[in-house]
């Protein structure tokens, strides 16, 4: 399946969030994730299935002003 | 022998700030973003004596793990944490980015961005007081970055936001207070209603103003990340910042268009005795 996380294309086997997570290295992190520009909360990670072009993001914290 | 005369330092008596039943005593908000290294940042906090840091959620890589490593640093400050939506075009990337934001940092705390304009960074006043609204209604406790118009103020007041945080001058410019009348206008309207200086501030000067001005705190950040020295520059911002609160606490005299002598005539050599 085709997807777009973080602004890239990639092509993975996976059914849902938690999935990805989890397979692209993310297990343990701390982050926070949308798919679609829509929030999707932890405990919902694994429930949330994806389909073919999901724009996923992945985000964490990083310094601002 | 004589007791030492008590030393009453007023620049601590100020009273503290309250923001969402919150309460600091430092009234000086630092951004983490832009300074050199994580050490002169984390000397540069500890310096400004600051109580609230702002931090931002920007793509994170699995590889990396920068974002981790970021929030180590953070956590380890003991500072309230202010996360923002920087970089939000629209109403909906600013929503879900203070969604994110939540979930990460463990606070209802949002520095609401909706920005016009990547020129200016001006706020988009009529997105943030959806955002705001809508952020409101979703338990978030919103700081809203806006500008100095008291109609937008007053929307943000009416859609739930306890804090309002107007605009000195544009983001980075460093120009300080860009429309003194209107500043002045606003705080006026406002009287009980905690306003925080957010953008362009410059100089320990600047800040200072805005804090004889009345306004309740400053946040930022380029000042002091892009000093020559960090550190001292925040220590400068601490001082000025405090200075300009006792000012404005201890009432500043009235301005005057003409002269008004400070050293008494009566009784001047040479004059005569019908002017003394």
């Amino acid at each position: 399946m085709k997807i777009v996380l973080n602004g890239e294309p990639i092509e993975i086997n996976v059914t849902t969030l938690g999935e990805l997570c989890s397979i692209e290295g993310y297990g343990g992190a701390k982050i926070a994730t949308a798919v679609n520009g829509e929030f999707v909360a932890e405990r919902t990670r694994a429930a949330t299935r994806l389909s073919e072009a999901d724009r996923v993001e992945i985000v964490a914290p990083r310094q601002g002003g | 022998m004589l007791d030492k005369p008590k030393i009453h330092n007023p620049a601590q008596s100020s009273a503290p700030l309250t923001l969402y039943g919150t309460e600091v005593r430092s009234r000086l908000l630092l951004g983490t973003a832009r300074y050199p290294s994580p050490d002169i940042l984390r000397q540069a906090i500890a310096a400004s004596g600051a109580q609230i840091v702002t931090v931002s959620l920007r793509r994170e890589s699995a590889r990396a793990r920068s974002g981790q490593k970021f929030w180590d640093m953070i956590k380890g400050l003991g500072c309230h944490i202010l996360p923002n939506t920087a970089g939000c075009f629209t109403v909906k990337e600013a929503i879900t980015t203070a969604e994110m934001a939540r979930e990460v940092f463990e606070t209802s705390w949002i520095k609401l961005e909706v920005i016009a304009n990547e020129d200016t960074l001006q706020p988009d006043l009529l997105g943030l007081v959806q955002a705001a609204r809508t952020l409101t209604e979703n338990g978030f406790d919103v700081f809203p970055y806006t500008t100095e118009d008291l109609s937008v103020a007053e929307k943000l007041a009416e859609a739930g936001c306890k804090v309002i945080m107007p605009w000195g001058s544009p983001i980075g410019s460093g120009k300080g207070l860009n429309n003194n009348f209107g500043l002045r206008t606003l705080r006026s309207y406002f009287p009980d209603f905690p306003l925080i200086i957010d953008a362009g501030i410059g100089a320990p000067s600047h800040a200072a103003e805005a804090m004889e001005m009345g306004y309740d705190a400053i946040l930022l950040n380029t000042a002091i990340a892009k000093a020559g020295d960090p550190a001292r520059m925040a220590a400068a911002f601490s001082e000025a910042t405090r200075a300009g609160r006792t000012a404005y606490e201890a009432g500043l005299m009235e301005q005057r268009d003409m002269a008004s002598p400070s050293t008494p005539l009566a009784g001047t050599a040479f004059s005569a005795l019908n002017d003394s």
